[in-house]
């Protein structure tokens, strides 16, 4: 396979960049395209980072068993703050509230999801970053309807960056808020703004999220996901 | 009656157990779990009144089906706490504390839905000169726990075999009577001590139930029935679909499942 990077393979790329700088932290990431984006920045920019097995041991590169990570040590490694999450949003919101647990009254819920897992825990103690497969006015909303991520109003400790479909966002602005920080390569920022439920600030020149190098592609291609599953969850 | 349950999502659940309390008179119970089919079961049969959790889940499914319905209809209630907060409870409890502070909590949702939920200032200074305001985590007690480990030996010793203990010894020091279930009753158990998680002054009870976390994962004896839990699942999303499910699987004693699921 050669060519231009797919849709896909960009996100992958923009997923590797929120863990830059991390060092030997625990990397989480949750999802397929965020998954694949912590091990090649594992790879090739970030050789210090974690990750497990998705069960309790440390893995290599290789994928070869180099430490135990169960979730009791998972937990404390979070409270020290050396841990960075990437977490999905059924709902999020400007200041970045996340909300996995329910749609609809809490107290019966339209929709029941997952539950609030550690999300309150991960937003109060180390970096969080958040993967939005489809970026639409259903999940960027302008209020979530379970709170369970905290955003920066209610006292994040960081958000770094919400990676979608379309755009990568961040919080880069004087009251903290969601910004354009780039648009993947084809999209407008018209498309974005018109995608997210509530008023995204847009910089005056909004740069293109780069492409992954040669190297990454082929990275991402032959050896972290040789079967293309990374396509399907952008479907 | 509060029960605490073992394991992990769909992971080395004491499923024996379960459906040993599905066979009983038990109900209004209150369980905490890092849940999975366990309360699936329980909320499914009505015996389990309010759920203590932070997530329900199959793992390989994303989402419990009993529980999603259960709580789309408003017939069981949630304690939701986040899965950090579960653990301080039940260390709480496992040494005897009121509370236990920590940070998770601030700002979320789990405050607003649990009003009982308190707040504590540090004693101490912090770097800005201020006592630190943290949840006080109330502790977890419970009159009972049940657990499932790989080895076992008469007296309560037990071993787990696989990667990750989860918070069962917790579970057992949180609870007034604490029971095990294990693959194997063993004379003596071996292997590395670090696995030897629970001792016989943490258990009350212990029985030998085979295949007992069923369909649920007990590696290295057995991986999680992906095809069985997605039958689970299928029907459990079909009230007729469920009352053969039923039939078929839970009307009978533990030897009647076992047979039940080989055939």
């Amino acid at each position: 396979m050669t060519g231009e990077a797919t849709r896909a393979e960009v996100c992958v790329a923009a997923c590797a960049e929120a863990w830059r700088g991390d060092g030997a932290i625990l990397a989480s990431p949750m999802g397929l395209i965020p998954s694949l984006g912590a091990r090649l920045a594992r790879l090739t920019f970030e050789p210090g980072l974690l990750l497990t097995d998705g069960e309790a041991y440390l893995v290599d590169a290789a994928g070869e068993i180099e430490g135990w990570m169960p979730y009791r040590e998972v937990f404390t490694m979070l409270a020290a703050g050396r841990r960075h999450v990437m977490m999905g949003a059924a709902q999020i919101d400007r200041h970045g509230n996340q909300n996995i647990s329910a749609i609809g009254d809490w107290k019966r819920p339209k929709a029941q999801l997952l539950g609030v897992r550690g999300a309150p825990g991960n937003t109060v103690n180390h970096p969080v970053s958040y993967w939005v497969p489809r970026h639409s006015p259903r999940v960027l909303v302008p209020r979530v309807d379970m709170v369970s991520g905290v955003g920066y109003d209610r006292g994040a400790r960081e958000l770094r960056v919400v990676v979608t479909n379309l755009a990568v966002l961040d919080f880069e602005t004087p009251d903290r808020v969601m910004r354009l920080r780039s648009v993947h390569p084809g999209v407008e920022a018209a498309e974005v703004v018109a995608a997210t439920g509530f008023p995204l600030d847009v910089p005056g020149e909004v740069p293109v999220t780069r492409a992954p190098t040669a190297a990454e592609l082929g990275l991402i291609r032959d050896r972290l996901d040789p079967m293309g599953a990374r396509e399907r969850e952008l479907a | 009656m509060t029960i605490g349950i073992g394991g992990w999502g769909s992971r080395r659940k004491p499923m024996a157990l379960v459906r040993a309390i599905l066979r009983s008179p038990l109900k209004n119970l209150t369980v905490v779990s890092y849940a999975g089919p366990d309360v699936g079961l329980l909320v499914a049969s009505g015996q389990a009144k309010r759920v203590v959790t932070g997530f329900a889940s199959l793992d390989s499914i994303a989402l419990e089906p009993h529980f999603r319905r259960a709580r789309q209809n408003g017939t069981v209630e949630l304690t939701e706490l986040d899965e950090g907060m579960l653990h301080w409870g039940l260390l709480a409890a496992a040494h005897r504390l009121p509370f236990l502070p920590i940070r998770a909590g601030l700002g979320s949702g789990v405050l607003e839905v649990n009003p009982e939920l308190r707040t504590v200032r540090s004693p101490y200074g912090d770097p800005f000169g201020l006592g630190e305001e943290l949840v006080a985590v109330p502790a977890l007690k419970l009159d009972a726990a049940l657990v499932h480990l790989n080895r076992a030996d008469a007296a309560g010793n037990a071993q787990y075999l696989g990667p990750d203990p989860y918070f069962d010894d917790l579970f057992c020091l949180a609870a007034e009577r604490a029971y095990v279930s294990a693959e194997q009753i063993v004379p003596r158990l071996d292997g590395p001590p670090q696995s030897l998680l629970l001792n016989r002054a943490m258990v009350h009870g212990v029985a030998e139930t085979p295949n007992g976390a069923h369909f649920t994962s007990c590696v290295p004896d057995y991986p999680r029935d992906e095809a069985f839990q997605a039958r689970y699942a299928k029907a459990a999303a079909d009230p007729a679909a469920w009352g053969m499910f039923s039939n078929t699987y839970l009307a009978g004693g533990e030897a009647e499942y076992q047979e039940a699921i080989r055939a």
